[in-house]
């Protein structure tokens, strides 16, 4: 059941790698020295207090922060060895393979089949589209919630029910890549846990970043946790670094840091 | 009250009369304006309609589809003008949409830096506020002559099309349509780009994130979310065009001869009452009042319309 969309990145075990990278926006420094190996097939988890940066860098991962005029990088991002940032790439092709859910579910006002079909649609997919409209749907575990009423708009679904249309949605272009900013920051705790069992399952065949403030789901859900701290300079701006990278049980139980203790214990922030 | 013997810090709890009355009398006086308002139309449109009585009678409804407008035999038929208002009407939107719309992609997308933006933006606007006369000078001194070379040539080349086979005068159906045309081009312009700027950037986001270009995203995802608002913006122009008086008397040529040349003089039903009213008497007064009543007929349909293709089309924003 091999899709039939392009992937022409090379595939290595190191999906993305970032040396010494800092992001900008104008002159503000937001984010320093971020080097950081993100690995296949896992769960990553960037946690740390709200303005730490850790949204801007996952964005930085499909080139969504291009948007932002003033934004710019310095340093590098390798994603399969491939230079990110590099004059001749793309963006548009890199969101092509990077897919992202949201904090906010930002389902389109179409119809739920429209909705899956829309990013297949823009890659030109030849194959049998009530197929891959079901397989996505399955796959983000909403299939049988809306199998019967596929014409409703997205909008009109649940909160929860919108989110896992949109990692449905996401899933649908079969990218190598999935980044989730704050996916559950917006739905009750039963929605949350289902889109925690549905990572789970997704990540046997993606690698997902995903950013979230709540402890637990980054414990329960992630194998590695990236730690993002903040710090003001003499002018009151804030810039971010990460503290601490390692396995997530790490993080969680012997963290080496004392800020991280302090933080993935709940005594900071 | 026991509470009103000792109270330091002056707080009372309970309302005072005046100000119940404020809040009642407020109520009161707002559902008067908004009655007041429904009543007036109605008002108007049953004055009319009895006015028009004796011409209705008279003439039935081979009024709409004869073309005569003889105040000596007294004999009138409006298919002329109900023509004239239709055809101004429909090839301003033509020309007025598509530059339009484009106009308000062009004023809502980040194409421009917001130094330039701003300033269009409130050029545009101002476009509205040209008197009509003024429209109507324009058009008879700058733009007739400037087009006459281009239309001559139209003339000379098709005229075996119905459409071009006049020759072309400073004043007729193609002058009208074309300054109506940039009459409204302002409306459907900030109309359009207010509902553009309204969709939510959250779905600008997702179809960026699944790898759409510029284009697709406004094609695919903030045109067709922005769409009811952008086709009651040209259903409103679309009523302006219809009820254009000024500009279009000055450029018209207000003759009551159909012809199905564009370079052709015709007339509309406003053009006709503006010219007609003030000399007329009798069953002329009564056939202007029944032409009267098939524009504001006319301008309601539109409105229906309107409305029901809106509600089709709607989908929630989020």
């Amino acid at each position: 059941m091999t899709p039939n969309l392009e992937r022409n990145a090379l595939q290595t075990d190191t999906v993305f790698q970032t040396k010494d990278l800092n992001i900008y926006y104008g002159n503000f420094l937001a984010v320093r020295d971020v080097t950081i190996d993100i690995p296949k097939n896992a769960i990553t988890a960037f946690i740390g207090p709200s303005g730490c940066g850790k949204s801007t860098v996952l964005r930085c991962f499909n080139r969504l922060n291009d948007l932002i005029k003033s934004f710019h990088i310095d340093g590098k991002i390798f994603y399969h060895g491939q230079d990110l940032y590099a004059p001749d790439v793309d963006p548009v092709e890199v969101r092509r393979q990077i897919g992202m859910v949201f904090q906010r579910p930002n389902p389109f006002p179409k119809s739920i089949y429209d909705n899956i079909a829309f990013g297949p649609r823009l890659l030109g997919y030849k194959g049998d589209m009530d197929e891959l409209v079901e397989r996505s749907l399955r796959g983000a575990a909403l299939w049988e919630d809306v199998k019967d009423k596929l014409k409703v708009l997205g909008t009109d679904l649940s909160g929860g029910q919108q989110q896992r249309l949109c990692i449905a949605r996401a899933i649908a272009v079969q990218p190598d890549v999935i980044l989730m900013d704050e996916p559950c920051a917006a739905l009750d705790p039963i929605s949350t846990l289902k889109v925690e069992d549905l990572l789970q399952e997704l990540k046997e065949n993606y690698t997902i970043i995903i950013v979230t403030h709540n402890m637990q789901q980054a414990s329960r859900a992630s194998d590695f946790t990236a730690f993002y701290n903040v710090q003001a300079n003499e002018k009151g701006q804030r810039t971010g670094y990460i503290v601490e990278y390692d396995r997530t049980e790490v993080i969680f139980q012997s963290p080496k840091n004392k800020s991280t203790q302090e933080y993935v214990s709940g005594r900071f922030g | 009250m026991a509470t009103s013997v000792d109270n330091p810090t002056g707080m009372s709890y309970r309302r005072t009369e005046f100000s119940r009355i404020v809040d009642n009398g407020f109520k009161w006086l707002t559902t008067i304006f908004a009655m007041g308002v429904g009543v007036t139309l109605m008002a108007i449109a049953f004055q009319v309609g009895l006015q028009a009585i004796p011409s209705i009678q008279k003439f039935g409804l081979g009024f709409l589809f004869t073309a005569r407008w003889n105040p000596v035999e007294d004999i009138y038929g409006a298919w002329t003008q109900i023509y004239g208002t239709l055809i101004t009407s429909f090839l301003a939107l033509l020309l007025a949409v598509p530059v339009g719309v484009g106009v308000a992609i062009i004023l809502s997308e980040d194409f421009l830096p917001p130094r330039v933006q701003k300033p269009l933006v409130f050029m545009v606007e101002l476009l509205a506020a040209i008197p009509s006369v003024i429209y109507g000078l324009w058009g008879i001194f700058i733009l007739a002559p400037f087009l006459q070379g281009p239309m001559n040539w139209l003339y000379q080349n098709f005229k075996w099309i119905p459409l071009f086979s006049t020759p072309p005068t400073g004043r007729g159906i193609y002058i009208a349509s074309i300054v109506l045309a940039i009459m409204i081009l302002p409306i459907i312009a900030a109309i359009s780009r207010d509902s553009l700027v309204g969709v939510s950037p959250d779905l600008r986001q997702a179809a960026y994130g699944l790898g759409a270009t510029r284009w697709e995203t406004l094609f695919q995802v903030i045109i067709p979310t922005a769409i009811s608002g952008i086709i009651g913006g040209v259903m409103l122009a679309l009523g302006r065009a219809m009820g254009e008086t000024m500009a279009v008397t000055m450029l018209i040529g207000n003759s009551s001869n159909p012809s199905p040349s564009l370079f052709a003089q015709g007339s509309t039903i406003s053009a006709l009452l503006a010219n007609q009213f003030a000399e007329a008497s009798g069953l002329q007064v009564a056939s202007l009042m029944y032409a009267a009543l098939i524009l504001f007929g006319l301008t309601l349909l539109v409105n229906v319309l309107a409305e029901l293709l809106v509600r089709r089309v709607e989908i929630k924003k989020i």
